[in-house]
Order: C-alpha cells, then sequence, then structure tokens
C-alpha cells in the first residue's frame, strides 16, 4: 500500500501548528527511499547468493571429477575401433612372395613362488624328470634358499606345460610368452640373425633381435603401428633353398671349410639369395666362439658373405680393364705388355703357374687368361689416383650399406699408403680385401649399365635411382669380356647352355696370421653376370679353402672349384626366376680392318 | 490444476528414471559383448598365426625336397630345368568346334520378293 507524500491530515495539522508542511513530505520521501533500497539489496544479495552457489557447484564437479581422474588407475577405453590390433607383437618377416621366414607364436614362460611352494624338495625332481638340462639339486637349493620369485624356463613346450600342470604344486606358475619362431629352419639364417627376449615381466617378454636384419631393423619390427604389415625382404624362399642345397653339395664335394654365395638383381639392387656356410639354426642361436685364437671365421653364425673380409683376386681385373676403357688408354683389342715375369723394384710380378702369355696380349685376353701382368701394366697407365677414386666408387672403401647389423662392422681393408706396387697387386685384387658383397655391388655396377646401385635386402617398389661410374659402352665391352673367359678362358666350366654367362674367376692365397700367405690355403671365388647379352642378374660365389681332387692332380683355382658350383646354381635358379634361356647366335667371324 | 501438473512431472520423472536404469544395464551388456567378441577376435588371431606358422613349417623347402624325393615313384616331380621351356606354340589348343546348323533355312530368292518384284 503506498503512503502519500503529503497526508492531508498531518500537512492541515503541521499547518495549524506552524510547522512547515514540506518536511513531512522530504520525511515520507525518504522512508519511502529507504524501504525501496531495502528491497533491491535483499534481491541482489539473493542473486549473488545463487550465483555464488551455482559457481561452487560446476567448479565442485570439476574438481571432484579431475581429483577421481588423477585418482583412479587408467583403463582401456572398452569400446574401441572394430579392427583394432588387439595383439601387439612383432611384425612378420616375409619373402619377397610374401612366404613367412620370421612369425611369432605364443607359448609360456616357467617361474616359481618358492615360497607358496607346499613340497620344494619334491617339486624340484619331478621338475628335472621334466626338463633333463635342469639340476634337481641346484634348483633345490634356490627354492629353499628364501627368495621369492625364481625363474624356471623362459619356454614352454604345450607338453612340457601340461606337465608341469600335473605336478600340481600352487607355488609354480605361468606367464604368457611371445616366442620367435623361424619355420625354415636354417634357411637364410644368416640374414635373420635371430631374437632373445629383453625386459622380462611375468605378463610378457620384450623380444629383441639379437643379430642380422632382426636386430638392424630392430625399431621398424617392434613400431606398434606397423605390427600388422610384414617387412618384405628380397630374398626369394625357394631360390634360397635351391643356391643353399647347391653350394652346400658343392662344399662337401670340393672338401671347403665354408662358402658364400649372393645372388642380386643388377637393375634393382635386390638380393635375392644371400647364403653363408656353414650355418645355424636361428631358432637355436649358438653361442659366438670365446676361444680368443679361433678365427672368426670358424664359427658358423659368421656371415662369409657380408662380414667375410678376402683379398678377392683375380675377380678384380674387370675394374682395371674398364677403368682403362672408360679413360680411353685402351680398348678391347689394343695389345698390352704381358711379359711374365715383371720386374718392378724388389718385386717379381708373376702369372699363374709360372706362365708367360706375353709378349704383347690384347685386353680382352688379359681378362680371358687372366694375366696378372697385363693387368698391372694398365693399372700402371690408370694411375694411383684414379685408380683409387674408382674403386671408391664401386664402394670398395666403404662398408656395403646392407641391412644387417654386421655389415657395417665390415669394413674393406684398404692399404694405408697407396704407392705403385699397392696399384699393380690392387689391379689383380692383392693387397686390398673386401667382402663378397662388395664385389657383388661393383660387379652389378657392370651389369647394370655403368649404373651404381645400393645394395639391399628389402623388396624395391617402383624405379630406382644409382650413380653412373661408367659409360654404357664401357660397361658393355666389360661384361662382353667377361662373357670371352666364360668361352674361352679360364671359367669353361660356367657355361651354362642358354644362359650366356660372363663372369670372371679369383684364386687368392690365403694370409698368415703372421704376415705372409698360405701355399695351400686359398679363397676362390667366381664373380659372374648373366645373361651376358641383357645382364640381369648377378652372382658371386666363394668357397674357403676347397680342393678338387677328383683327377690325380689336387687343384686349387677358381675354375675348377667356384666355377663348377656357380654353373649348378645358375642351372637350377635361372629357371626358377622365369629366365628362359636362349639360343646364342653363332659367333661372328672377327672383321679384321685392312689398309691399302 | 496445479496438482494434476505435479502428479504427471513426477510420473515423467519416474518414467525417465526407469529408461535412463534400462539404458545403463543396456550399455554395459553391449560394452561386455564387445569385449567378449574382441577377446574372441584375438583368440582367433592368434591361432590364425599359429596355423600360418605350421603352414609355413610344413611348407619349408627341406621338408618338401624330401617328400619329393620320397614319392618319386607316385610324382615323378624333379626340379626345373632349363629345358622345360616351351614356347607358346607348342601348347595345342583344343579346335574351336563349330555349332552344328539345326534348322537350315531356304533363303535363297527372298530380297527379290521382299523388294515386290
Amino acid at each position: 500500500m503506498r503512503t502519500p507524500l503529503r497526508p492531508l491530515a498531518r500537512i492541515l495539522q503541521a499547518r495549524a501548528d506552524g510547522l512547515n508542511p514540506d518536511q513531512i513530505e522530504r520525511e515520507n520521501l525518504r522512508l519511502r527511499h529507504e524501504a525501496m533500497r531495502e528491497k533491491s539489496r535483499a534481491r541482489a544479495e539473493f542473486r549473488l547468493l545463487i550465483l555464488c552457489v551455482s559457481f561452487v557447484c560446476a567448479f565442485g564437479a570439476i574438481g571432484a571429477r579431475m581429483g577421481l581422474m588423477a585418482a583412479t588407475t587408467p583403463v582401456e577405453p572398452r569400446a574401441s575401433a572394430p579392427g583394432a590390433e588387439i595383439l601387439a607383437q612383432r611384425a612378420d618377416i616375409t619373402d619377397r612372395n610374401g612366404r613367412i621366414l620370421a612369425t611369432n607364436m605364443t607359448t609360456h614362460a616357467l617361474y616359481a613362488h618358492p615360497k607358496v611352494m607346499v613340497d620344494p624338495k619334491g617339486t624340484a625332481l619331478k621338475l628335472a624328470e621334466i626338463f633333463p638340462d635342469l639340476d634337481p639339486a641346484a634348483l633345490e637349493r634356490r627354492f629353499t634358499d628364501g627368495r621369492s620369485f625364481v625363474w624356471i624356463k623362459k619356454v614352454l613346450s604345450p607338453e612340457q606345460m601340461q606337465l608341469v600342470h600335473e605336478i600340481g604344486d600352487p607355488g609354480l606358475l605361468f606367464g604368457p610368452r611371445e616366442m620367435r619362431l623361424y619355420p625354415n629352419g636354417t634357411l637364410a639364417a644368416h640374414v635373420l640373425g635371430g631374437t632373445s627376449f629383453g625386459a622380462e615381466g611375468v605378463h610378457s617378454a620384450e623380444v629383441i633381435g639379437t643379430a642380422g636384419i632382426e636386430k638392424a631393423l630392430d625399431a621398424r619390427l617392434r613400431d606398434p603401428a606397423q605390427a600388422g604389415k610384414p617387412l618384405i625382404l628380397s630374398l626369394d624362399l625357394s631360390i634360397q633353398a635351391t643356391v643353399e642345397e647347391v653350394l652346400h653339395a658343392g662344399m662337401t664335394m670340393l672338401n671347403a671349410k665354408g662358402a658364400a654365395a649372393i645372388l642380386m638383381d643388377a637393375r634393382t639392387g635386390e638380393i635375392i639369395s644371400l647364403v653363408s656356410l656353414p650355418n645355424f639354426d636361428p631358432n637355436d642361436r649358438p653361442n659366438p666362439l670365446v676361444d680368443k685364437n679361433a678365427e672368426p671365421g670358424d664359427s658358423p653364425l659368421f656371415n662369409r658373405a657380408v662380414q667375410g673380409v678376402y683379398e678377392l683376386g683375380s675377380t678384380f681385373k674387370i675394374f682395371a680393364a674398364a677403368q682403362g676403357m672408360e679413360l680411353g688408354l685402351v680398348g678391347p683389342e689394343t695389345l698390352v705388355d704381358a711379359n711374365a715375369p715383371m720386374i718392378w723394384g724388389r718385386h717379381r710380378i708373376k702369372e699363374f703357374e709360372g706362365k708367360n702369355y706375353g709378349p704383347l696380349l690384347s685386353v680382352t685376353d688379359v681378362i680371358a687368361k687372366s694375366s696378372n701382368v697385363g693387368t698391372a701394366h694398365i693399372a700402371l697407365m690408370i694411375g694411383p689416383l684414379r685408380q683409387q677414386a674408382f674403386l671408391k666408387a664401386l664402394g670398395f672403401f666403404e662398408p656395403t650399406p646392407l641391412e644387417l647389423i654386421e655389415a657395417p662392422g665390415a669394413r674393406p681393408l684398404i692399404p694405408k699408403k697407396w704407392p705403385e706396387i699397392v696399384t699393380i697387386t690392387t689391379s689383380y685384387g692383392h693387397g686390398m680385401s673386401a667382402s663378397p658383397m662388395h664385389l657383388a655391388a661393383a660387379y652389378a655396377a657392370i651389369a647394370n649399365g655403368g649404373v651404381m646401385i645400393k645394395p639391399t635386402l628389402l623388396k624395391r617398389e617402383g624405379a630406382t635411382t644409382g650413380v653412373r661410374v661408367m659409360s654404357e659402352a664401357t660397361a658393355m665391352e666389360s661384361v662382353k669380356m667377361l662373357r670371352r673367359v666364360v668361352t674361352e678362358g679360364t671359367a669353361s666350366l660356367a657355361e651354362v647352355p642358354g644362359y650366356e654367362v660372363a663372369g670372371k674367376t679369383g684364386t687368392a692365397d690365403k694370409p698368415k696370421k703372421t704376415g705372409g700367405y698360405y701355399d695351400d690355403k686359398v679363397i676362390n671365388t667366381f664373380a659372374s653376370v648373366f645373361p651376358a647379352s641383357n645382364p640381369q642378374y648377378v652372382l658371386i660365389v666363394t668357397l674357403d679353402e676347397p680342393l678338387d681332387n677328383t683327377l690325380s692332380q689336387a687343384r686349387r683355382t677358381a675354375g675348377w672349384t667356384a666355377v663348377p658350383v656357380a654353373s649348378e646354381i645358375i642351372r637350377r635358379v635361372a629357371p626358377l626366376m622365369g629366365l628362359r634361356p636362349k639360343l646364342e647366335p653363332p659367333a661372328v667371324d672377327a672383321v679384321t680392318a685392312a689398309s691399302n | 490444476m496445479r496438482p494434476v501438473l505435479y502428479v504427471l512431472s513426477f510420473l515423467a520423472l519416474i518414467a525417465l528414471g526407469f529408461w535412463a536404469y534400462r539404458e545403463n544395464y543396456a550399455t554395459q551388456a553391449a560394452l561386455k559383448e564387445v569385449q567378449s567378441l574382441q577377446r574372441q577376435i584375438a583368440g582367433l588371431r592368434e591361432a590364425l598365426s599359429i596355423q600360418k606358422a605350421e603352414w609355413a613349417y610344413l611348407n619349408r623347402p627341406d621338408r618338401l625336397r624330401e617328400l619329393a624325393t620320397v614319392n618319386f615313384d607316385r610324382l615323378g616331380l624333379l626340379p626345373m630345368e632349363p629345358g622345360q621351356f616351351g614356347s607358346a606354340a607348342q601348347v595345342s589348343y583344343p579346335r574351336a568346334r563349330l555349332p552344328e546348323i539345326d534348322f537350315p533355312v531356304d533363303v535363297q530368292g527372298q530380297a527379290f520378293e521382299g523388294e515386290g518384284l
């Protein structure tokens, strides 16, 4: 109810009393204003309270939620996207056609909690019955010396697991394990290498690569984002098996200590087969040799094709010839001095078995007959600096870029100084050592029309680019010379009808540890390219200390050992690669330029 | 009027509560099913990988070579040889058979009739 500002009764009364009636009005106005102010203040206070409560509620809820999230253990969101990879495991390794080379298998590890064991002694005895390699006394000691956790076996087979179950001791426990499996056994063992367990827990264990491509590409294989995608190698399983079979037969027949073979696609740089014998089973990788006097090559773990750094002998001669032609110093028919023995300072350069192919020999014949003296003269024309540069371009000064953990460690042995005598010896493959892999890469450059392509163990997609190290014409002439070695020279046993094998033999005496060379221990190498008219593949075969005694006389030259093995490999493998044999056109009689 | 509104809103509240309760349990059941399906998928995947490994193991070149040798009488398998390449011309194609003539119709002279001569 609204009170009037000037109530008539009071005004009249005031007038009668002689007071100022305006005072009454002001008084009433003040009272009204006061009431209004009271009211709006109460409303504002109420609003502030509401606002305050809602803010407290909101922040309280957020705070409580944050506290809850921080305090609880994290859980995987249960409704994850379908098709998500559930098993986080090491990626498979397959060959170029998708056949499995390495995969995973789930199995179990056995561990014990001795504190909850009912009968430690009986359990130890029963376990030793199941696993003959365990010592019951040692096991019992470990069960009873007060420790609360003991690993017993890293990997169990299902049968063994069942037997352990049947012991029935509550202190024996199983932990799931993922195990690396190489279903093909020893096949491509040196490429795959092997794995072992890294950090081990009860619920899982890390599988880490210990050698070969497993170690070199460990990060890629363990990457969870790529776990579903297998690592595709350039190897071909059937070809690898065939090369291993033939090489093993050859090695046994020729009483060699070891052997290695590399088959490479010259166009793409892909290694189709890489074999080193003796080999091992990556499922059960043997321990490295501990004997200090043992040569590394005595261990089956040693990869002769990649780690074996040898003097590769006469297979190097083609590089001197190719460079001579590339520089325009000689042509295929240029006659060079080949008068043996050649005297250079204190050194006498001799031919095989003290022969003399001289006095003059065409460059083609120098290669075909494998003349040391002829090659030495070509190398002297080239000179040390240019020779070094060329060998460097062919990759002989650096470890091979192969995807194996062993590859970077296999440095070629290069003489520190490069006087002319080194130029001479290097031209026929002595004095500097390299691995068969280096040789394969360099021959692939010749086969690929002079373009050097980095060798790889991974399947390559698309076009490859390389560095040109010689002209196409030089490369073609070099292949022709190599072809002559097979048709008329030292590698006549390499002829495989229809496949036009071209190659160069090399026999190098093995160096003694104490210095000097062995008389009766050699490394035989045959480096070949086929088919010669359109080179596609490079095959290197190396035999360590072979001896052919099928005939009355013991023979150690590559032409009698590595060459027949290589030709058998080509005969067996070329059809597998879909290479069609072709009939060679009959040799055209050489046209002789006649001057009037 | 007002009491009716109260009763109605109360009933609506009960209905919504019931609905939320059911949804909650349905969601939990669905999650549980997803989990069990995923466990099944994981198991199957594991089995698949073991079977793949076994397939690779049974098809390892050593074993195939041995089997081919043992069963040579029946299969007569030998390693591939360069001489086994043939040319496409050597493949004898089955002779193309002409369809037989079922209803011979003599069409001679019909053209003239059609032209109305």
